[in-house]
């Protein structure tokens, strides 16, 4: 692989590698919102019943 | 209960058209690169290393589109008042700002092959990018430095209205000035490249366009998933 085909695979990888941080990130956050309305429904549940 | 966003201010554009938007994106991208690699002739000049334009060149453009259509937000919202155009101003920079980065990363790389350092400060171009990054950078320190509500909402879109002037500035210093190592491909007489070269190039910066809509649809609609969440909170409380 020569100089110039190492550099443009990498430029292509940071675009690549840049989805995947994005893609982890978001599934960080669905995570996140699924705990919090967990939280929100036992929350509301409580106060319905109590 | 008052909050400070009210959920009936939230409405817009849903998710509803996300995976049309990103089965474009996949299929313009993966399509354009290709293209780009295994159709398009190599460049006379640069040889392999002119690969990367069909990346960075709609790259830096899609930035240039995320800023710009946050502006055009920010101005909705100084002129309707309404409240939801703050939050879709604000994802848009916040692509705006992630591409930006990109087209930053990519260019230096871009850079390095051509011309054999990463950055140079000779080139308007690349400063007055530089520069427009930073200062839609600086949107976020502006935005969260004050407290949510009408205020913010009003500063954050004149913000994002000033930074667009820097746009056109940006985009046409390289044409103004004349350059000697930052290519002009795109002039007033037409596309200076084959038309393979160029075709590649536009199904790549529509597929960009379109992942940068995808991602701009995600973000949006986790942002306001948020907003309600905190607005449920102060329900049940």
């Amino acid at each position: 692989m020569s100089t110039a085909e190492k550099y443009v695979t990498g430029a292509y990888l940071v675009l690549l590698g840049s989805l995947l941080v994005y893609l982890l990130i978001i599934a960080l956050k669905v995570g996140r919102l699924e705990e919090e309305l967990a939280d929100l429904a036992r929350a509301a549940r409580e106060k319905h019943s109590g | 209960m008052s909050t400070w966003l009210p959920s009936e201010d939230r409405r817009g554009p849903s998710l509803r058209f996300g995976p049309l938007f990103a089965a474009a994106a996949a299929g313009l991208l993966v399509g354009g690169f290709a293209l780009a690699f295994y159709w398009a002739p190599e460049d006379a000049d640069q040889g392999f290393s002119q690969k990367i334009f069909y990346l960075h060149v709609p790259i830096a453009l899609t930035a240039y589109a995320c800023f710009g259509w946050g502006a055009w937000k920010a101005l909705r919202l100084l002129w309707t008042g309404e409240r939801r155009y703050d939050l879709e101003s604000y994802t848009a920079i916040h692509m705006g700002v992630i591409f930006g980065l990109l087209t930053l990363v990519t260019g230096s790389i871009w850079a390095k092959i051509s011309w054999g350092e990463w950055w140079t400060w000779g080139e308007r171009q690349l400063v007055l990018f530089l520069i427009l990054f930073l200062f839609y950078s600086s949107y976020f320190m502006l935005r969260y430095s004050t407290d949510p509500g009408p205020r913010r909402e009003r500063n954050s879109a004149v913000y994002a209205l000033f930074g667009v002037v820097l746009i056109p500035v940006s985009f046409l210093a390289v044409r103004i000035a004349g350059t000697i190592l930052h290519p002009t491909i795109f002039t007033h007489e037409g596309a200076d490249l084959p038309w393979q070269m160029l075709v590649a190039f536009l199904v790549c910066l529509a597929g960009m366009l379109s992942l940068a809509a995808t991602l701009y649809r995600v973000e949006l609609t986790g942002k306001r998933i948020d907003a309600s969440l905190r607005e449920l909170r102060e329900l049940l409380a």
